[in-house]
């Protein structure tokens, strides 16, 4: 069992000076066995990065490792001069990354950027490195390599860049694979299918995995060992069964406990409030024209979608990115027009309403976005971008201000926040100013467009609680868009599963994902990571 | 992509349409007029002027001056000259070649500088090289391009002799070295604000893809720098340093309009100048057409090569 491929040994990297804390890492000591999958696992800025990109020797300038070993091959990578660790890049030590579109460079074709690699690391022979290049795209499981190595990534969905950049990964066989977070940008049917190829070559080849995650459903489909970062210091390692059933360190625990789960049961609902949202036969199609005179593409977003919303409850929208959830969003906001159906409010319909008589009636439906900071104006202080909006419906300034003081206290954010500019918050508090934002309104619906997919499991499971904190009190109808199952389990009292514009299938969640009646959803459920973990726990 | 020709053809005929109105309206608005040449010389009577006057067309009412001269220009009839009656298209002719020359070399000399200083700032954020470029381009941005000829004029041609004052070259002469000599000065002249300015933008540039994700890709591959530099860094960032070439058209033209005068280079800045001077009617508005055509032309290659250089831009 100790045969380390790769030993890491007190790896200390130092961040800026004017960082919150000194190391990005401090003192991280692990070994990487060969033919194992390790998984690091940790929430944004634990570390775990930061330790596989000084292992590659890839840091961004400002961080400089201030001490400790790399030891591959018996030699510390980290001490040797920069040419000889170049060598060993790409094709002793690989990586790939998170988002496999903006990890490809948009000017090449994808086999232009395999054979690079191979090029790179002396093969001399163009014949041979064509050939090479189709043999890998074969081997990763792309379809038609002849035609496929001359198309440019964004001709290419997002699991079959993920495949690319496999490919060149492996192109030379390494001895040590670096996969920091390369299903996170993912759908989960795409995850599933990543993660599975990579478990089949690294067992075909015997190598050795380094998987960053924040995600302990994928750990539990594919680590043999685990370490657990937090703040930069190793705080558990150990087997993947050990740390994932009995974890030690209060972190971990911390952090197992927060992971969304498919719940047994639903949750308990008044059938009788009234409701609030009447959804019938809903459609919008995207025309793009091109150019003038340029023909139509059509693109149908949603299909006759039709449902009913009552106070105080959620209704959860999942499906792959494509499905039409978000568009139906959108829909929903009145953000772009729909081609037919109803969208009775309260008994009314507002989809044929223009701009200027819907207005009134915006504040009773609002929306969360995904994008905590995108969403924010890093121009403008909290307290501008939450009461703007009211003050613009016609609210007088000062009430305004104290609305917006007593909701930051309600969504949990401390008055002083009032003042303070979008990128002074992290990003779950941010996520909550942009509840707050919503809340100032005092909607009786509101959307939630994967509202939560960019947190951490801590804090996304701090989130929820909150959302469902302000739905008891408040007597909220909410809309919970997500691509994750997991999540929509736990906060949906009923759930609609989406699929190529349409609504599949619907239910409560402890029907649907227990026991789904469509293939479709029976595909999505199967591809929620850490499943087996999950009904062992 | 025929369509899309198609129709940037269309709305460029629409712009020189438009161009030529506006320039026609904005000419005949001007004091004077063509007639006041004459109008000095000795003796001239009003009936002599009349006479003038109806032998040039320019006693009928304005549209239909212009009307005529554009029903001639769509079918390749410029005009002719006020000045000496010569055809408006072989004055133009004579004058071509030499801004053109002068514009080509100092946009070469502008490109490679440019860049090169521009890529240097980038990869070495906050040194001491980039600092000095960034003050050396505001400064350079600042500097009007007359006063800046004329300070070279002084300090190569007068105080140091090294370099002529003006003109394309030396009476009798003409050959290759000898142009050579006399470009030096006007091309740098003209390259100047357009160093500046292609340096901060392709600094800005290069900056935006050195921290991109597939910068790293590259890296992780094991790639020597320079080729990580060469092939993804400046390749990328020279997409948008394409369309800025094309936008950088008008500015040169005028920028040349200013050069050519204070050298002495007999290209068509000069030639508008003088033309604008004498109330030479057709060749103002034979350069201006044709100053719009170059820089319409020049866009849309601009737009053309883009879309050959990456594939996500769509011309449809």
């Amino acid at each position: 069992m100790t045969d380390p491929v790769l030993s890491v040994r007190g790896l200390t990297v130092t961040l800026p000076r004017e960082m919150d804390r000194r190391h990005a890492a401090e003192n991280v000591s692990f070994d990487l066995q060969r033919g194992e999958i390790l998984c690091i696992i940790g929430e944004s800025g634990s570390g775990k990065s930061v330790t596989a990109s000084a292992v590659m020797g890839l840091l961004p300038a400002v961080m400089k490792v201030a001490g400790g070993q790399v030891l591959y091959a018996g030699r510390d990578l980290l001490a040797m001069p920069e040419a000889a660790r170049r060598a060993l890049r790409g094709r002793s030590l690989s990586m790939i990354f998170q988002d496999p579109l903006s990890a490809l460079n948009p000017l090449m074709t994808v086999g232009a950027q395999i054979d690079e690699v191979l090029a790179a690391h002396g093969w001399r022979d163009r014949e041979k490195r064509t050939a090479k290049v189709l043999d890998l795209l074969t081997e990763i499981g792309l379809p038609d390599p002849p035609l496929l190595r001359h198309q440019y990534p964004f001709r290419l969905s997002g699991g079959q860049r993920q495949r690319v950049m496999i490919a060149i990964a492996l192109a030379l066989d390494p001895d040590v694979l670096i996969a920091d977070e390369p299903t996170t940008a993912l759908d989960v049917t795409t995850q599933a299918q990543i993660l599975e190829l990579i478990r089949t070559i690294q067992r075909r080849k015997g190598m050795s995995v380094m998987f960053i995650t924040h995600d302990f459903g994928v750990v539990a489909d594919i680590a043999d060992r685990v370490i657990v970062m937090e703040k930069g210091l190793l705080v558990e390692q150990g087997a993947a069964a050990q740390v994932l059933t009995a974890p030690e360190h209060p972190y971990t625990r911390r952090l197992i406990a927060a992971v969304p789960r498919l719940r047994e049961t639903d949750r308990v609902a008044e059938l009788e409030a009234p409701v609030i949202l009447r959804v019938e036969a809903l459609h919008k199609t995207y025309r793009s024209r091109s150019g003038f005179l340029g023909h139509t593409r059509v693109v149908p977003a949603v299909r006759d979608v039709g449902f009913e919303l009552r106070r105080g409850r959620t209704l959860g929208v999942v499906g792959e990115s494509g499905s039409g959830k978000s568009s139906m969003g959108k829909v929903l906001m009145k953000l772009t027009d729909a081609d037919g159906g109803r969208i009775l409010l309260d008994g009314r319909d507002i989809l044929p309403l223009t701009e200027a008589e819907f207005r009134p009636l915006r504040p009773r439906i609002q929306m969360v976005f995904q994008d905590p900071y995108a969403s924010l104006n890093p121009r403008q202080t909290v307290g501008a971008s939450l009461t703007v909006g009211p003050v613009a419906q016609g609210m007088v300034r000062s009430e305004a201000r104290a609305r917006a003081a007593a909701i930051l206290a309600q969504v949990g954010l401390d008055p002083s926040a009032y003042d303070r500019f979008p990128h002074e918050f992290s990003g779950g508090q941010r996520q909550r100013v942009g509840i707050a934002r919503a809340l100032m309104f005092d909607p009786e619906v509101l959307i939630a467009d994967e509202a939560v997919s960019a947190l951490d499991v801590s804090i996304q499971a701090q989130i929820l609680e909150l959302l469902a904190q302000v739905q008891a009190v408040r007597h909220l109808a909410m809309i919970f868009i997500t691509h994750d199952l997991r999540v929509a389990s736990q906060i949906c009292d009923e759930v609609l599963v989406m699929h190529k514009g349409r609504v599949v299938e619907s239910g409560t969640p402890a029907r649907i994902f227990r026991a789904p009646e469509q293939d479709y959803t029976r595909r999505l459920v199967a591809a929620i990571p850490g499943s087996r973990w999950d009904s062992a726990a | 992509m025929i369509r899309y020709l198609l129709s940037r053809v269309g709305q460029s005929l629409v712009l020189l349409f438009l161009v030529s109105l506006i320039g026609f309206m904005v000419l005949n608005l001007a004091p004077g007029g063509p007639l006041s040449q004459f109008a000095l010389t000795p003796g001239m009577t009003k009936e002599t002027l009349d006479r003038i006057a109806e032998q040039m067309g320019l006693n009928r009412p304005l549209p239909v001056q212009y009307a005529d001269w554009l029903w001639h220009l769509v079918q390749g009839d410029w005009g002719k000259s006020f000045r000496d009656g010569r055809p408006v298209l072989t004055i133009i002719n004579g004058h071509l070649f030499a801004t053109l020359l002068l514009m080509g070399s100092s946009t070469l000399l502008s490109v490679v500088i440019g860049t090169w200083i521009g890529i240097r700032s980038a990869v070495r954020q906050g040194s001491a090289f980039d600092y000095i470029a960034t003050v050396a381009a505001m400064i350079a941005l600042s500097i009007p391009t007359f006063w800046f000829g004329l300070v070279s004029i002084f300090v190569f041609s007068l105080w140091l002799g090294w370099l002529p004052a003006g003109n394309m070259y030396t009476v009798g002469d003409g050959s290759l070295p000898d142009i050579a000599i006399h470009l030096i000065m006007p091309s740098f002249v003209l390259a100047l604000v357009n160093v500046a300015v292609w340096s901060r933008y392709m600094r800005s540039a290069t900056l935006d893809v050195i921290s991109q994700d597939f910068v790293r890709t590259a890296q992780a591959k094991g790639l020597a720098p320079r080729r990580v530099l060469m092939k993804h860094i400046v390749g990328n960032a020279m997409v948008p340093m394409i369309t800025l070439a094309g936008m950088q058209l008008p500015t040169l033209l005028g920028g040349a309009l200013v050069t050519e005068t204070v050298f002495t280079w007999p290209g068509m800045g000069r030639l508008f100048l003088d033309s604008l001077g004498y109330q030479d009617y057709p060749v103002v508005m034979g350069l201006l057409v044709f100053s719009a055509v170059l820089v319409l032309v020049g866009n849309l290659l601009a737009d053309l090569l883009a879309a050959v250089v990456d594939p996500r831009i769509r011309l449809d």
